[in-house]
């Protein structure tokens, strides 16, 4: 495989992680993106690195490998440049998951006890322990657990970071560079033509993140994954008020409603620079990127029922980004079985900050031949969801929060 | 008479003529302004509180101002809000995909249901109240047409030590004179560029500070050569020469020299500024090495221009045009923007003084109303609107802002004042390939993402990192609109408990 040419297609942190993976590996990596690197989805999220979401499953599996991995790889990141390392802004806080309701908190124990046999982290705190760990949290709470594993990132310094190492290991990086369509040889692509000509290579990687579903028809072999909307506040810059990753169970009973509709729960934590960041919201409305004042204020609502003492704090800026769905809540990891040589990597709707690194791995492993280092068939392409944009919705399959990173 | 619900942002010169002029036009008005009384920083007045005798003073065309403030104030269907500030506008829904338009029916043009179908202007989300107190209530609007009508702010340019106490906005400095009487300092030095510079002179010395220098960083060429290009417009300008001319006449008589080719581009002081480095500047704003002269001061005044206040007409959607003094509203001959029902006027639209903003302001009113396109009145201010607008591009060309002024930063410059982010992060961001989009420069600089959400840095970390990358501006796709300075979907700060509570209705006392 060394002197493959490959493509990766988009340049967001699951981009720039499979590049860095497949340049590591001594593969002709060349990296294409419409716009600027590391400028959509992935700056526009909140940059976590999460298990305490995620049931036991596949996704939860792919959770812990790259919790485990990005250490090791900011490691070597910080080897080549300490300036790139810190801008990262790593930070192993860990999260704390505050339930509010009765039925809450029996969500949040039955949920803890199931991942806790997956191996995850996750110790009960009493009230005194939590007052202690979030000091102005609510004390109108019925249970709250710690999850030590639970990190943060600034995921555009974090994508930089991951596309610095694959440039240091030879990659191209080709910007404004926008896909217009797959060139096919016997049923394998072999290029794709762009506004700045024809790119030909052995394997193209999707990792266009909310876009792949269009960039994948562009190629004719299309992928369900749709734009889902979050929103963010931002607080101006307040002495240390968050000191973990502090969101809202109530959800975690809760099964997933109809996807379309704004469902919203509280997400609090605190940047390096002192602001406080508030999520989260999800609606389904394609790319709309219009500020909606009473989603906002959905969601402020729900940040003062954890932080009731938050009330006075002004809001200075809101954001909003759109997670790739995937209708069946799981990422598409692997080759496509309609056009060979081309492979996905994305859908990993509000968790692909997290999820790249672990993600980059697998997909070398499967480009490679290695042994995979976890089963990849749960994210294969060809699944109903994946391939039918019709296909029953899989909400039932992991019980999920709706606290993803992309808030 | 029209009866159309207006919104008018800003009550400054252009708000308070839209307002005026809807008003004449039959419709209903809401005046919106952040401050306590209406005038903007052109008319700022001192606080009612202050029982003023002779607040005029440092006033021009006070008695006009004062007759339109009555008829606008008293007027019965005006609602003047005061301390009232607009927190984000909300665009409808984009209109129905016009499939059938192939088969539409030709007559349909005339159809007076028509109207309905128009996407209306955006919904008005307002915060009524005092910004620092803690009882202000959230409500929205829906009018029938917005006129935006919000204003500049000073642009200045970072150089080292700006950052210091004592270092002032030429507007920050004269809104405290004329609205406080409070003045910024015994010896103050005013640097910067444009005809801005001499009202805040003026402001200063009237409120009792001694000015002693005033300079104009370019050159005595350019200024001449950017006002001499057809002189026969600046007749039609008369009103605005002569407040010129009186300003000038007032630092003669203060004895105050007027320099131009020369710039403060250093301060320095312990803790506040003590002492300015001036120079003399070639053309593109380069330093004339050997030029250097320190001055002691306790104030330093700076203005480069002005900032229009882009984030409402962003956010409502309205296209911008370049222009050599930046970027601002496009507007078309009646003052509509790109986007139905919103109006602009004012120094939004290009920065050419009060008269001009007064002429777009009521042109901008009127038509919001539905007032009739085509009367004598209305192109009369059409004619005076044209004229400000040639005023604005002379002004322009006489003060542009030199290429060369990057020239004074040294790595330890701060450049966001609110970040103390410095010109080797800026640097060291734009020279990354893989760090250097400006959204990731952004978050990794921290430029521009404090409080003032690069109201201060914004133009001029775009133009450094743009300079400094050489890479091209990002394109616009779907979602991902381009990383504008003026973007800014949450145009003003609001409390996380505000934003929490129900819109409350709009006509509640």
């Amino acid at each position: 495989m060394y002197g493959t040419r490959v493509v990766v297609l988009g340049a967001g942190i699951v981009g720039s992680a499979c590049a860095r993976e497949l340049a590591l590996a001594g593969l002709d990596v060349t990296v294409v993106d419409r716009g600027a690197p590391a400028s959509a989805t992935t700056a526009h999220g909140e940059g976590n690195v999460l298990v305490s979401d995620k049931g036991p499953g596949p996704e939860l599996e792919l959770a812990r490998i790259s919790r485990e991995l990005w250490p090791e790889v900011l490691a070597a990141t910080a080897e080549r440049s300490a300036h790139a390392a810190r801008a990262v802004e790593w930070d192993p806080k860990g999260g704390i998951v505050v339930a509010t309701t009765e039925a809450g908190a029996k969500g949040l124990a039955d949920f803890a006890a199931a991942q806790r046999t997956a191996g995850v982290r996750a110790e009960v705190l009493d009230a005194g322990e939590l007052a202690k760990a979030e000091p102005y949290v609510t004390r109108d709470h019925t249970a709250a657990l710690h999850y030590p594993e639970d990190a943060q990132v600034q995921p555009a310094g974090a994508a930089a970071a991951l596309l610095g190492d694959a440039l240091a290991a030879g990659a191209r990086l080709r910007t404004g560079c926008e896909v217009l369509g797959a060139a096919t040889r016997g049923g394998r692509i072999t290029g794709v033509r762009t506004t700045t000509g024809l790119i030909e290579a052995d394997l193209f990687v999707n990792a266009a993140g909310p876009w792949a579903g269009e960039l994948s028809a562009r190629l004719d072999a299309p992928v369900d994954v749709r734009p889902r909307r979050g929103d963010v506040l931002v607080t101006t810059p307040l002495p240390p008020t968050v000191f973990h990753k502090v969101y809202d169970a109530d959800y975690v009973g809760a099964v997933g409603s109809s996807a379309e509709d704004l469902q919203t729960s509280a997400v609090v934590e605190s940047t390096h620079g002192g602001s406080v960041l508030i999520g989260s919201s999800r609606r389904r409305v394609g790319f709309d990127d219009r500020l909606r004042p009473e989603v906002l204020s959905a969601v402020a609502a729900k940040a003062l029922r954890l932080f009731p003492s938050l009330a006075g704090v002004p809001v200075m800026r809101a954001y909003g980004g759109f997670r790739p769905y995937v209708p069946d809540h799981l990422p598409v990891i692997g080759a496509d079985p309609r056009l060979d040589g081309l492979w996905h990597a994305g859908g990993h709707e509000g968790a692909g900050i997290g999820l790249s690194v672990g993600t980059a791995r697998l997909l070398r492993n499967l480009v490679l031949g290695e042994e995979p280092v976890m089963d990849a068939s749960p994210f294969r392409v060809d699944r109903p969801a994946v391939l039918g944009p019709n296909s029953p919705e899989n909400t039932g399959s992991s019980h999920r929060t709706e606290s993803e990173e992309t808030a | 008479m029209t009866h159309r619900d207006i919104v008018v942002v800003g009550a400054g010169p252009a708000g308070l003529a839209a307002a005026e002029g809807a008003l004449a036009a039959g419709a209903r008005v809401t005046l919106i302004d952040s401050a306590d009384q209406p005038g903007g920083q052109y008319h700022r007045m001192l606080p009612e509180a202050y029982e003023a005798t002779r607040p005029e003073a440092l006033q021009h065309g006070w008695t006009a101002f004062q007759r339109r403030l009555r008829r606008v104030r008293g007027h019965p269907d005006c609602a003047w809000w005061s301390e009232s500030s607009v927190w984000a506008l909300e665009r409808p829904d984009p209109a129905p995909d016009r499939d059938s338009d192939l088969d539409r029916d030709p007559d349909r043009d005339s159809d007076p249901d028509r109207d309905r179908e128009q996407p209306r202007p955006p919904r008005v989300h307002v915060l009524r109240g005092p910004a620092d107190g803690s009882g202000r209530r959230r409500t929205t609007l829906e009018p029938d047409a917005l006129v935006l009508a919000v204003g500049a702010h000073d642009r200045v340019l970072p150089f080292p030590g700006w950052e210091l106490p004592g270092v002032f906005t030429a507007g920050a400095a004269q809104a405290l004179a004329k609205g406080e009487r409070v003045v910024v300092g015994d010896r103050a030095v005013i640097a910067g560029t444009g005809p801005f510079l001499l009202p805040v002179a003026a402001s200063l010395l009237e409120a009792g500070a001694q000015v002693l220098e005033v300079l104009e960083a370019n050159t005595p060429r350019t200024v001449a050569r950017g006002w001499s290009q057809r002189p026969w417009q600046l007749a039609a300008q008369a009103g605005k020469s002569g407040e010129l001319a009186e300003y000038t006449a007032l630092l003669l008589r203060h004895r105050v020299p007027y320099r131009t080719g020369r710039t403060v581009v250093e301060a320095r002081g312990d803790g506040r500024v003590e002492e300015v480095v001036t120079a003399r500047l070639r053309p593109d704003w380069s330093v004339v090495p050997g030029s250097e002269r320190t001055l002691a001061v306790d104030a330093v005044c700076v203005t480069h221009g002005f900032s229009p206040q882009l984030e409402l007409p962003v956010a409502a959607g309205c296209a911008l045009r370049g222009t050599l003094g930046g970027e601002f509203v496009a507007v078309d001959d009646d003052q509509a923007t790109s986007r139905p029902g919103v109006y602009a006027a004012g120094e939004i639209t290009g920065v050419a003084g009060a008269p001009a903003a007064r002429a777009e302001g009521a042109l901008a009113g009127w038509r919001a109303a539905g007032g009739d396109p085509d009367t004598a009145a209305v192109r009369r201010l059409r004619r005076s609107r044209d004229q400000g607008r040639a005023f604005a591009e002379r002004l322009a060309r006489a003060h542009p802002i030199g290429a060369a002024w990057p020239g004074w930063l040294r790595p330890e410059t701060v450049v966001c004042r609110c970040e103390e982010a410095d010109y080797a992060s800026l640097c060291r961001a734009a020279a990354d390939p893989a760090g250097s989009a400006a959204r990731v420069a952004k978050l990794a600089t921290r430029a521009g993402l404090g409080p003032c959400q690069a109201r201060v840095c914004g133009p001029t970390v775009a133009e450094l990192n743009a300079r400094l990358s050489g890479a091209p501006a990002d394109r616009e796709a779907e979602g991902l609109p381009v990383p504008a300075p003026h973007r800014r979907p949450l145009a003003q700060p609001i409390r996380l408990g505000e934003l929490a509570a129900a819109p409350q209705p709009p006509h509640q006392p």
